[in-house]
């Protein structure tokens, strides 16, 4: 194998030092150039190991040879004929434990850079359309006639995918969002350096040119109940509710003043805008000296937003060691190369506040790794008389979320686990009401982004069978 | 969007805002609040459901012009509309015949409690209301608090209507009288609710109060309007925002409450430099 054979084309990126004063979007893509000479490594294997690693199953070797031939047009159509957002999914799937884990040229060098080729045809599609021809695929070969109504409840990717693939079947379509935007965790968690928001708004208003609406503001369990929509006419819902609750520690000094949940945070600035303060007035207060518990994506995307909010220190403080930390590799290194500070194997035991009631030190305490938990990663263990106290003055707690209670308070019939997440048939994702089905992290628990995006696939092929069997027998 | 049909200065900073609505109007109850958020850039601003008419499909909304938001609310006029409106938000008030319910509501707290005053009216309780302000001036309500009550009581601080004094003096006036008291539901300031918790716990009359902690988006996903109460932590907007008087942790909610005093006041600030100063005459 060639050297050239065995690496990537490098993604360029805006100069670290630049980036930390800014929202706007760190990696830049590829240009056309780079686009093709990625392409033109993979090898358009028969089996097609690739697919088997994307919930949607994207024809992975089939549109990147379109793209290694420069058909562009062509290419973002083979991806749309099964995946409605690949911009989004470009730039955030965690394909190195996704489609690129499964490439054959992973096993003697870096895989094909799959997604950054997904995005590059994304993008090439928004910046030609209409002038070289290009149009958004359209999958909507839409009739006037639609088969019935359907529900989906939750914009995020997974309701946003159902919403796609039923309209896109003939289904007239209704999408209920709480918050007064579209997209989820998209919209209100991941960073706008990350996902700008024209690229968000774009893919949504894919979605709804393909025949889906989206009723903004509308609460699901407040504004109108699950058993009021099916009396209304809805043939199925869909719920993709997301796993929106913040968990707490439950440790002394949690509701001081500066201490967040990574929800509320985030949702101040990038749902909110607080960037942009006093112009948009949502307030945020960021101190000099952050710390963000937790060491997944969120808490990656907390500390980065800290920098860049003009904090001095932002550490992230994780209990276990580097290599079982949740984010993604690039996200870590991301972070690293933006001066993230990192306090592994140690734990916040209380936070301090000053005489007003905003937090102002944080006391730890050292952990080593014991035995394996039952997540078969080692169990930290505190090391006696190793405790410490940092002066910090905001502190963001990224520990995890839990499914939003609101849908099933409101639906006692809608079976739940122990811990709030709604109880699916893996096969159809039904629930155990009939009619209604369920997907994404409120049903897995928080997860990914494409994989909400398949389960919303997976309802929405069973939500057509039952419909229409329905049909049939009346 | 959402259209103002009716707009009305209930004094110098109270303004009333009748907007259409009828999904939410379909469904509010007594206790319930949404969340207002005028134009693109603004903040998102939780306010009680004051009134509702389901016919007509309005809901009505009745503020203080407390800082940027609400002052900005209150120059938008009829024929105009507002952005964004979520809700009916938070669990409804439990209303059901208790016997004899206290109403008691202080400033601004009056347009929260008048639905409350007459759901349990409705209910078939002895209704008496106590609702107090600082100045006549800032008395809202009162006839509308009259027909939602059996008995009303007004009282100002400074003797300008009503009986001089607190809500709290009336209050202890009827418990001194032995009248039996069922339940007493309260809403206002903070200091007012605090008081009326001290006063009521030793006689072991259930309080409810309604928070306004802090709020973004009003669904539970945020955890900016936590809460203790009884040792635990609660989200005001899904699990309240009506608590028991007695087992809330107040020193944390003054604290949490002045959060963001220094923004609020740049926020407002950066507006009047733009503003027309209607709001501010
Ligand atoms: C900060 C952050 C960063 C992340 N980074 C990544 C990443 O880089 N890559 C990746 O793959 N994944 C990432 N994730 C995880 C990923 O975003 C989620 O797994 C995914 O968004 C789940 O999709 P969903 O559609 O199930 O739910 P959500 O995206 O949570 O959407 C649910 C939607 O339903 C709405 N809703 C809730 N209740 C109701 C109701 N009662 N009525 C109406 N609407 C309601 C909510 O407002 C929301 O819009 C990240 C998550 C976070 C929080
Ligand atoms: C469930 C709920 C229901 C509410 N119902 C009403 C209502 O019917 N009518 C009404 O006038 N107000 C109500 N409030 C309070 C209202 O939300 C605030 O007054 C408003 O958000 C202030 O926004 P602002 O930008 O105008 O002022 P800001 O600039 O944010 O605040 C100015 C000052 O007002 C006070 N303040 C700020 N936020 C609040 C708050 N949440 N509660 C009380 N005081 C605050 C503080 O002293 C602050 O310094 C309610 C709050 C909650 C949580
Ligand atoms: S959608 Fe995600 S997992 Fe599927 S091919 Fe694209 S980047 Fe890979
Ligand atoms: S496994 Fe890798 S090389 Fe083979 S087709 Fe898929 S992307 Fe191309
Ligand atoms: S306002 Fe966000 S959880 Fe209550």
């Amino acid at each position: 194998m060639s050297k050239n054979m065995r690496s990537r084309e490098p993604m360029p990126h805006q100069d670290p030092k630049d980036r930390i004063t800014n929202f706007t979007e760190v990696a830049l893509g590829y240009s056309e150039e780079q686009a093709v000479g990625e392409a033109q490594r993979c090898l358009n294997c028969k089996k097609k190991p690739c697919i088997t690693g994307c919930p949607v199953e994207v024809a992975i070797p089939d549109f990147i040879k379109l793209v290694a031939e420069r058909d562009f047009k062509g290419a973002i159509t083979k991806i749309k004929e099964t995946n409605a957002l690949p911009a989004i999914c470009g730039r955030v799937c965690p394909q190195e434990e996704q489609c690129e884990k499964y490439c054959i040229l992973g096993k003697r060098g870096e895989p094909v850079a799959i997604g950054r080729l997904e995005r590059f045809v994304a993008d090439w599609e928004a910046a030609n359309n209409g002038k070289d021809g290009a149009c958004s695929a359209s999958k909507a070969a839409q009739s006037a006639e639609r088969i019935a109504k359907v529900a989906v409840v939750g914009a995020g990717p997974a309701g946003l995918t159902a919403a796609g693939e039923l309209a896109g079947m003939g289904y007239d379509v209704t999408v209920f969002e709480a918050l007064h935007e579209s997209g989820g965790v998209l919209a209100y968690g991941i960073p706008p350096f990350r996902l700008p928001r024209t690229i968000l708004k774009r893919e949504i208003e894919y979605i709804k040119s393909l025949g889906a609406s989206i009723e903004t503001n509308s609460i699901v369990g407040k504004l109108y109940t699950l058993r009021e929509l099916l009396n209304s006419g809805y043939s199925a819902i869909f719920i993709g509710t997301g796993a929106g609750l913040p968990q707490f520690m439950g440790i002394p000094g949690e509701n001081l003043n500066g201490v967040y949940s990574a929800n509320e945070y985030l949702t101040r600035i990038n749902l909110m805008k607080a960037y942009m303060f006093p112009t948009h007035p949502t307030p945020i207060r960021v101190g000099r000296k952050v710390a963000v518990i937790g060491a997944g994506n969120v808490a990656m995307d907390a500390a980065r937003c800290s920098l860049r909010m003009g904090a001095e220190e932002v550490t992230i403080v994780y209990r276990r060691s580097r290599t079982e930390m949740p984010a993604r590799a690039e996200e870590i290194e991301n972070a690293e190369e933006e001066g993230v500070k990192f306090s592994l194997l140690t734990a916040p035991l209380k936070f301090n506040g000053d005489e007003n009631g905003y937090v102002k030190s944080m006391e730890c305490i050292r952990m080593e790794l014991g035995e394996p938990d039952a997540s078969g990663r080692r169990r930290p263990v505190p090391v006696e008389g190793s405790e410490y106290t940092a002066d910090v003055d905001t502190v963001v707690i990224a520990i995890g979320q839990s499914p939003n209670p609101v849908v099933r308070q409101s639906e006692p019939g809608l079976e739940t686990t122990r811990w709030g997440g709604i109880v699916v048939d893996e096969e159809t994702m039904a629930t155990s009401i009939p009619g209604i089905y369920a997907g994404g992290d409120t049903v897995t628990g928080a997860a990914t982004v494409i994989t909400a995006m398949g389960a919303g696939k997976k309802a929405a092929r069973a939500m057509d069978k039952y419909i229409k069997d329905k049909l049939r027998k009346s | 969007m959402y259209n103002v049909v009716r707009k009305e200065q209930l004094g110098e900073v109270v303004t009333l805002l009748e907007l259409e609505a009828p999904a939410i109007a379909a469904k509010a109850q007594a206790g319930q609040f949404v969340i207002v958020r005028l134009a693109e850039y603004s903040e998102r601003i939780p306010l009680t459901l004051s009134d509702w008419d389901a016919d007509r499909g309005t809901i009505t909304i009745i503020f203080q012009h407390a800082g940027r938001s609400t002052e900005e609310l209150a120059c938008v006029e009829v024929g105009e509309s507002i952005r964004d409106l979520a809700g009916p938000l938070g669990k409804a008030t439990e209303v059901e015949k208790f016997g004899t319910v206290v109403c008691i509501g202080g400033g601004i707290g009056v347009a929260e409690l008048r639905p409350i005053a007459k759901a349990m009216k409705a209910a078939g309780n002895k209704v008496i209301s106590i609702v107090g302000a600082r100045d006549k001036s800032l008395l809202i309500l009162e006839d509308d608090m009259r027909k939602a009550s059996c008995e009303l009581h007004i009282t100002t601080d400074n003797g300008s209507y009503g009986r001089k004094g607190f809500v709290s003096n009336v209050l202890q006036e009827i418990m001194d009288s032995g009248q039996k008291i069922d339940i007493i539901y309260a809403i206002g300031p903070v200091p007012m609710m605090r008081v009326i918790a001290d006063q009521t716990r030793p006689a072991g009359i259930k309080t409810l109060v309604c928070l306004d902690a802090i709020m973004i988006d009003g669904t539970g996903m945020c955890g900016a309007c936590r809460v203790t109460v009884d040792g635990k932590t609660k989200f005001t907007c899904v699990d309240g925002p009506d608590f028991d008087a007695h087992q809330i942790n107040w020193e944390e909610l003054v604290t949490r409450k002045k959060m963001y005093i220094p923004q609020e006041k740049e926020a407002s600030r950066h507006y009047h430099e733009g503003c027309c100063g209607r709001c501010r005459k």
